[in-house]
C-alpha cells in the first residue's frame, strides 16, 4: 500500500482539485433556492399575497374620505371606528362568538379525534367521512342549512346578549370542529401507543394515563385546531349571514354592509385591529405549540 | 407452585383465527434471568405482554406469586416492563419519568425524588436527572426506561427486545450490565428476544418458542449441545442436518444410515427407529488434508465457499456425495488464508459422539 501512494505524481492531484474549485458555484439538482426563476416566483407570490394586506393597514391611517390618494398620517379613522357604535357592537359579538366557538368546538373536535384514533367500532370509515363533511361542503349550503333548520325547530331570537348569539355559535361550531378534529387526529397518528402501555404499567390509572402521557402529546394539535377554529369563526361571512338577524350582527356582516356605502378609512382600521388579533393569537399559539419532541419511534 | 414466582399454565392467545401463543405451560423461578427466545411472530412478545396484563390470555392462567392475575389490569401486577421502544415520556425530565410510578400512586414527593436519584444511580444516569429524552442517546434512553421499571420494585422484570434498537458494540455492553443489574437487584428479569446470542449470553434458563408453542426450556448449554427438536438445533447456532434411517444397534446403541456418508452408531439412543436427523455443529468437524485415522467419522468434500469472520471462518463444503456440510475454523494463525481455497478438497471428519441423533 505504502508504495502505491509515493508513486502518484502530483499532477493527478492536482487536476481534480482545480476541476472541483471551477465548479464551486455551480447549482446542484435540489438547491432549488439558488435558482433565479424560483427566487423570482417565490418573491411574487409573497407581493401577491402581502400586497393588499400592507395597502389596507397603510390607508388605514390616511387622513382622507376616500381610499385612493395619500393624503396624510392620522390616527381620526381608529378612534372613529371606536366611537362606531354599530361598528364596536358587531366587533364584541365577533370576538364573543369566535371565543365560545373555538372552546367548544375544540373540545368536541378533540374527543371525536380521540374516539378515532382510539377506537374501532362497526361504521367507523363512514363516521369519519360524514363527521369531515363540514370542511367540503360548500359553505352557502351550510348556511341555507343552518337558515332552514333554525326557522324549522323556531331557535328563539331577540334574547339578551350574548345569548342571542347562539344560533351563529352553533353553526359556526358546526363547521369548525371538523377541523380541530382533522388535525388533532392527524397529530395522534405519531403517537406511540407503548407511552400509553408505559404509564398503565408504572401503576397510573386510565385517567391519569391521559392527563400525564397522552394530552401533552395532543396539545400542539389542539392549539393549532383551535386557533383553525378561532380564525374561521373570526372571518367567516357566508354562513353567519345566513343565521344572524338585525340584533347579531358580526364584524364581517357589518363590514361588508358599510362597504357597500363606501369604502371608508374607518373600515381599514378595523380591519387592521383584527389583523393584529389575529397575529397576536397566532404568536401565543406558537408559543404554547411545544417544538415536537420524540413525537413517533 | 410456592418455588415458581410466575407460572403459566395452559394459557392461549387468539387474535381472531389467528392461535399466537397456543397451550403454554411452564414455571419461572424466582430470582431466575429466564429468556423467551423464538424467531418474529412465534408468541414470545404476546406471552410476555399477558404476564404484564396488557393483552388477556383467551384460555389458561397466569400466576404471578402465587396471584391469579385474572382480572388484574397492569396498573396492579408487581410486575414492571422495559418497552421495545423504551417508552420514555418525551415531554418529562429523567427525573420525572422515572418517577412517574411512584408519582400516580401517590407517594410522598422527597420519598419519589430520593428513590427516583437512586434508580438513576443504579443505571449510571445520575449526573443527567434533568435532561430531556430528547437530549438522551439511544443507550442512555434504554436505561432510564431500565430505572423507571425498576424504582417500583416490581417483584418482575420484562424486558422487550431491550437491547435490539442498539449498535452492536453498545448491545454487547449491555449484555453484561444486565446480567450484573439482575444479580444486585436480585429479582427475576424476563427477557423476550429473537438473538440467539443474547438469549446464550444473559439467561440461566431458555424457553425456545415456535408457532405459539414452547420447543424446548432449559440452560444455554443444554440447548446448544443436546437440543431436543430439529427446530431447536436450527435455531440456535448453526447446526449440519443430516437426514438418516435409524436402527437397532449393539446395546443401548442405534445404528444411523445416512445416505453418501455411511452408517455409523450414535450411543444412549435406545428406542429410536427410522426417519431421524442427525445434528452436528460447525465447530465439531475436523477438516485436514490427509485422511485422518481412528475411528471418527471421515468424508472426503470440496471446498464451494468461505466466510470469513476475523476470529473463525466458515467453510462451505460439498462431500463427493454431493452432501452440504459447514465447518467453523477458528483463525488461531494470521495466515489463515494459505491453508484453505475454494476448490481444494479436504477430509472431513467428526467424533461419532458429537453427533447428535434428533427423532423426526
Amino acid at each position: 500500500m505504502a508504495e502505491l501512494t509515493t508513486t502518484a505524481p502530483h499532477a493527478v492531484r492536482s487536476a481534480p482539485r482545480r476541476r472541483r474549485w471551477f465548479r464551486r458555484n455551480d447549482i446542484g439538482p435540489l438547491e432549488y433556492s439558488r435558482k433565479i426563476w424560483v427566487q423570482l416566483f417565490v418573491g411574487a407570490t409573497f407581493l401577491m399575497l402581502y400586497a393588499p394586506i400592507i395597502t389596507l393597514v397603510a390607508y388605514s391611517f390616511n387622513d382622507s374620505r376616500r381610499n385612493v390618494v395619500w393624503k396624510g398620517f392620522t390616527f381620526k379613522y381608529y378612534i372613529k371606528a371606536w366611537n362606531n357604535d354599530g361598528l364596536f357592537e358587531a366587533f364584541m359579538n365577533s370576538i364573543t362568538i369566535a371565543f365560545m366557538s373555538t372552546v367548544i368546538s375544540t373540545i368536541l373536535g378533540a374527543m371525536v379525534a380521540l374516539l378515532l384514533w382510539r377506537f374501532r367500532f362497526p361504521g367507523k370509515a363512514a363516521y369519519e367521512g360524514f363527521m369531515a363533511l363540514p370542511i367540503v361542503i360548500p359553505e352557502i349550503c351550510m348556511g341555507v342549512a343552518m337558515l332552514v333548520f333554525f326557522a324549522r325547530i323556531g331557535w328563539p331570537s331577540g334574547m339578551p346578549w350574548p345569548l342571542n348569539l347562539s344560533a351563529i355559535t352553533i353553526a359556526h361550531i358546526a363547521f369548525s370542529f371538523p377541523f380541530v378534529a382533522v388535525v388533532v387526529r392527524a397529530r395522534m397518528s405519531g403517537f406511540n401507543r407503548e407511552l400509553e402501555e408505559a404509564s398503565k404499567d408504572l401503576g397510573a390509572s386510565e385517567w391519569q394515563t391521559f392527563w400525564n402521557v397522552v394530552f401533552p402529546f395532543m396539545k400542539p394539535g389542539i392549539v393549532a385546531g383551535a386557533l383553525l377554529a378561532f380564525t374561521l369563526s373570526l372571518d367567516d361571512f357566508v354562513i353567519t349571514f345566513f343565521t344572524s338577524g338585525p340584533d347579531t350582527v358580526t364584524f364581517p356582516v357589518k363590514v361588508y354592509s358599510m362597504v357597500r356605502f363606501s369604502v371608508t378609512p374607518e373600515v381599514n382600521a378595523a380591519s387592521t385591529l383584527l389583523i393584529v388579533i389575529t397575529v397576536i393569537a397566532t404568536l401565543f399559539a406558537m408559543k404554547f405549540q411545544a417544538p415536537d419532541k420524540g413525537s413517533a419511534h | 407452585m410456592s418455588e415458581a414466582i410466575i407460572s403459566i399454565q395452559n394459557v392461549t392467545k387468539r387474535f381472531g383465527s389467528v392461535v399466537a401463543v397456543d397451550d403454554v405451560s411452564f414455571d419461572i423461578r424466582p430470582n431466575e434471568f429466564f429468556a423467551l427466545l423464538g424467531p418474529s411472530g412465534c408468541g414470545k412478545t404476546t406471552l410476555l405482554r399477558m404476564i404484564s396484563g396488557l393483552e388477556i390470555p383467551s384460555d389458561g392462567t397466569i400466576l404471578i406469586d402465587g396471584m391469579d392475575t385474572d382480572g388484574v389490569p397492569p396498573n396492579r401486577r408487581p410486575v414492571n416492563m422495559v418497552f421495545q421502544s423504551y417508552a420514555v415520556f418525551p415531554h418529562m425530565t429523567v427525573l420525572d419519568n422515572v418517577g412517574y410510578g411512584l408519582k400516580v400512586v401517590g407517594t410522598p414527593k422527597p420519598e419519589i425524588e430520593q428513590r427516583a436519584r437512586e434508580a438513576l444511580e443504579m443505571v449510571q444516569l445520575a449526573e443527567l436527572a434533568e435532561r430531556m429524552p430528547d437530549q438522551l442517546s439511544g443507550g442512555q434512553r434504554q436505561r432510564v426506561a431500565l430505572a423507571r421499571a425498576l424504582v417500583k420494585r416490581p417483584k418482575v422484570l420484562l424486558l422487550d427486545e431491550p437491547l435490539s434498537a442498539l449498535d452492536a458494540k453498545l448491545r454487547e455492553q449491555m449484555r453484561l450490565e444486565l446480567a450484573k443489574l439482575q444479580e444486585s437487584v436480585g429479582i427475576t428479569f424476563i427477557i423476550v428476544t429473537h438473538d440467539q446470542d443474547e438469549a446464550l449470553s444473559m439467561a440461566d434458563r431458555i424457553a425456545v418458542m415456535d408457532g405459539g408453542r414452547v420447543s424446548q426450556i432449559a440452560t444455554p448449554e443444554e440447548l446448544y449441545e443436546s437440543p431436543k427438536t430439529r427446530f431447536v438445533a436450527d435455531f440456535i447456532g448453526k447446526v449440519n442436518l443430516l437426514d438418516g434411517e435409524a436402527s437397532r444397534g449393539r446395546g443401548n446403541a442405534v445404528t444411523v444410515a445416512v445416505d453418501g456418508i455411511g452408517a455409523f452408531n450414535v450411543e444412549d439412543a435406545e428406542g429410536v427407529e427410522g426417519q431421524v436427523s442427525l445434528a452436528i455443529r460447525p465447530e465439531k468437524l475436523k477438516l485436514s488434508a490427509k485422511k485422518p485415522t481412528g475411528k471418527d467419522v471421515k468424508v472426503q468434500g470440496k471446498v464451494v465457499d468461505l466466510a470469513y469472520y476475523g476470529n473463525a471462518s466458515h467453510v462451505f463444503l460439498e462431500t463427493t456425495s454431493g452432501i452440504s456440510l459447514t465447518a467453523n475454523v477458528q483463525n488461531d494463525t494470521r495466515d489463515f488464508d494459505d491453508t484453505l481455497a475454494v476448490g481444494d478438497t479436504t477430509w472431513v471428519s467428526w467424533r461419532a459422539t458429537d453427533a447428535l441423533l434428533l427423532g423426526g
